[in-house]
């Protein structure tokens, strides 16, 4: 496993990027042992409607510099996203891609997973609103295959975050994130 | 309250201050450190605390002093042009030796500036910011661990020299998250003001034991008169215009810090042992800083750190020994060269001192400050 390992997720405000990262950073801090975390997100203005941003790093040694440099894993939810984020990523790296609202992506060094995010959220769950859940549920088994993470951590940090009414729904949005990973292949 | 938390720099301010004792906040919330006040507002009541939101900084400083004044540990948290408001009342407190604990989050100046994004421009400020002389104790975390445990700190340092503390955080750490493990705390670790040890009548409110210079203080309504009084005053705490007792409260005020000096300052190294170059840097750019000097030592650049945990007092004797062996000091600032002033000051021209110097409202990149240390190598 990786020293240092970074993730970002990218969308539009809304999208709830700042939540599903303060969810991997809350799974890895609480629920693994022996993990340095840092979880931080664009903060203001920017925030807010158009591009939003959030970032999670994960490493076994303590973090000094807390913001990604260039993320091992990009979630990218939009096409502005893709545009401005996905030269970040980390030659090797892995960037998923969601299939309805990024329809074209710049060539980088990197494995593309090209998933349908946000309409399993709305045509298979009925709720956009879990769109960032389903990522949280594609990122967890990244993070299972790399060793960082166990898929239970990460489900148990986001029952451990909604609301009770919601709890259903997140956790199925989740199980679906995790098998359209899982069951991909990658460009 | 759970024992490992996942939680902002805010957040663990907030927490950190109920943990110390802290049972009173009054302020007025102000981006990047409303969070503090939102946490408190929730959580004091649910300890038998009080919350008041005043109208506005200057209010709020003052609701602290008064709080302190009735016998609660209190707190106010601010930024920016919020920090200006506190500076009038932060002098009452230091004038009539009050303990508060003032937090704040750095973000870009002057006047409103950039409420959301870093900066580290108030250094000078914290401890200048209120005319008169008077010491200074600031800290600066640099993890939310850190700001966890500095706000226990700082509550203990202002009730045991009677006086204001600073905490100064800045936008980056007031908002990324971290694990912070809250180690119990048992009451041996907390400090509590020293209360008057005479009947009413015989209380002199300033009359400080010339062991550590510091007057008990009694509590407004537990029946020992007390005269408050920004005026310099005498030992009864009436003003004075008498020499003598001028000269006795100023001296006494500067001299309760000063001779405590070594207990108070506190500072990390990394690499210092074989350094030739060395980068010193505070809060989150101490974090840019580290990771830099991590990355010179790799490839065989004989770099060291030293992160100054107390802005002040500063650690200068500390930095003074290091620089008779140091050819370089890099100093990285999201100013335009504050504590930089303050390393030339200590080094006396022993080393030579570089300063860096960021102010577009980002943090510095590890790789930014390894450039200057390459340069300098």
């Amino acid at each position: 496993m990786a020293g240092r390992y970074e993730i970002r997720y990218a969308g539009s405000g809304g999208q709830g990027v700042i939540l599903a990262a303060v969810i991997t950073g809350r799974a890895a801090a609480i629920y693994e042992d022996g993990l340095y975390v840092v979880q931080s997100q664009a903060y203001g203005p920017e925030a807010r409607g158009g591009k939003s941003k959030a970032e999670v790093i994960l490493s076994t040694e303590p973090i000094d510099y807390p913001k990604a440099m260039k993320p091992n894993l990009q979630v990218i939810l939009t096409q502005q996203a893709a545009e401005e984020y996905v030269v970040d990523t980390l030659p090797g790296g892995r960037i998923i891609y969601d299939d309805f609202f990024v329809t074209s992506f710049p060539r980088v060094d990197a494995n593309i997973y090209y998933l349908p995010i946000v309409r399993t959220a709305r045509e298979k769950l009925g709720r956009d609103i879990v769109t960032n859940m389903v990522a949280v549920g594609a990122v967890a088994r990244v993070l299972e295959l790399e060793k960082m993470a166990k898929p239970e951590s990460l489900k148990k940090a986001i029952l451990a975050s909604v609301p009770e009414a919601s709890k259903k729904l997140n956790a199925q949005a989740f199980e679906e994130g995790f098998l359209l990973f899982k069951n991909s292949v990658h460009r | 309250m759970p024992e490992v938390a996942f939680w902002q720099g805010n957040e663990a301010i907030a927490y950190g201050a109920l943990a110390a004792g802290c049972r009173f906040f009054g302020g007025y919330p102000i981006t990047p450190s409303s969070e503090i006040a939102e946490i408190m507002a929730e959580e004091l009541p649910k300890v038998n605390g009080r919350f008041i939101q005043m109208e506005d900084e200057i209010a709020g400083m003052a609701a602290v002093i008064g709080a302190s004044i009735a016998g609660l540990k209190s707190l106010t948290a601010t930024s920016g042009p919020g920090f200006s408001l506190k500076q009038e009342n932060l002098g009452l407190a230091y004038m009539a030796e009050i303990p508060v604990v003032l937090v704040d989050v750095m973000r870009g100046g002057p006047s409103t500036g950039l409420p959301t994004k870093i900066a580290q421009q108030d250094v000078m400020q914290a401890r200048w910011g209120t005319h008169g002389d008077h010491g200074t104790i600031c800290y600066s975390p640099a993890s939310v661990q850190e700001c966890y445990d500095i706000t226990v700190k700082a509550f203990n340092a202002a009730e045991r020299y009677r006086q204001p503390v600073l905490i100064l955080s800045d936008e980056v750490l007031g908002h990324m998250r971290e694990k912070v493990v809250m180690k119990k705390l048992d009451p041996t670790q907390l400090v509590n003001r020293k209360r008057p040890n005479v009947v009413p009548e015989k209380f002199i409110p300033y009359l400080a034991d010339p062991k550590d210079d510091l007057p008990c203080m009694a509590s407004f309504g537990d029946g020992y008169r007390w005269h408050v009084t920004g005026l310099t005053h005498n030992d009864w705490g009436f003003p004075t215009n008498n020499p003598e007792e001028i000269e006795k409260k100023m001296k006494r005020l500067m001299r309760k810090i000063d001779r405590f000096r070594d207990d108070i300052v506190e500072y990390e190294t990394a690499f210092t042992d074989d350094a030739e170059i060395l980068v010193l840097a505070y809060g989150s750019v101490a974090r840019s800083s580290l990771s830099a000097v991590n990355e010179a030592r790799s490839r065989g650049i004989k770099a060291g750190f030293f992160r100054p945990v107390t802005l002040w007092p500063f650690p200068d004797k500390e930095v003074e020994k290091l620089a008779r062996k140091i050819k370089t000091i890099i100093v990285p600032e999201l100013n335009c060269g504050q504590m930089v002033l303050e390393v030339e000051r200590a080094v006396h021209g022993r080393s030579k001192v570089v300063a860096q110097s960021l102010v577009d409202g980002e943090l510095f990149k590890p790789d930014q400050i390894f450039k200057v240390i390459e340069e300098v190598a």
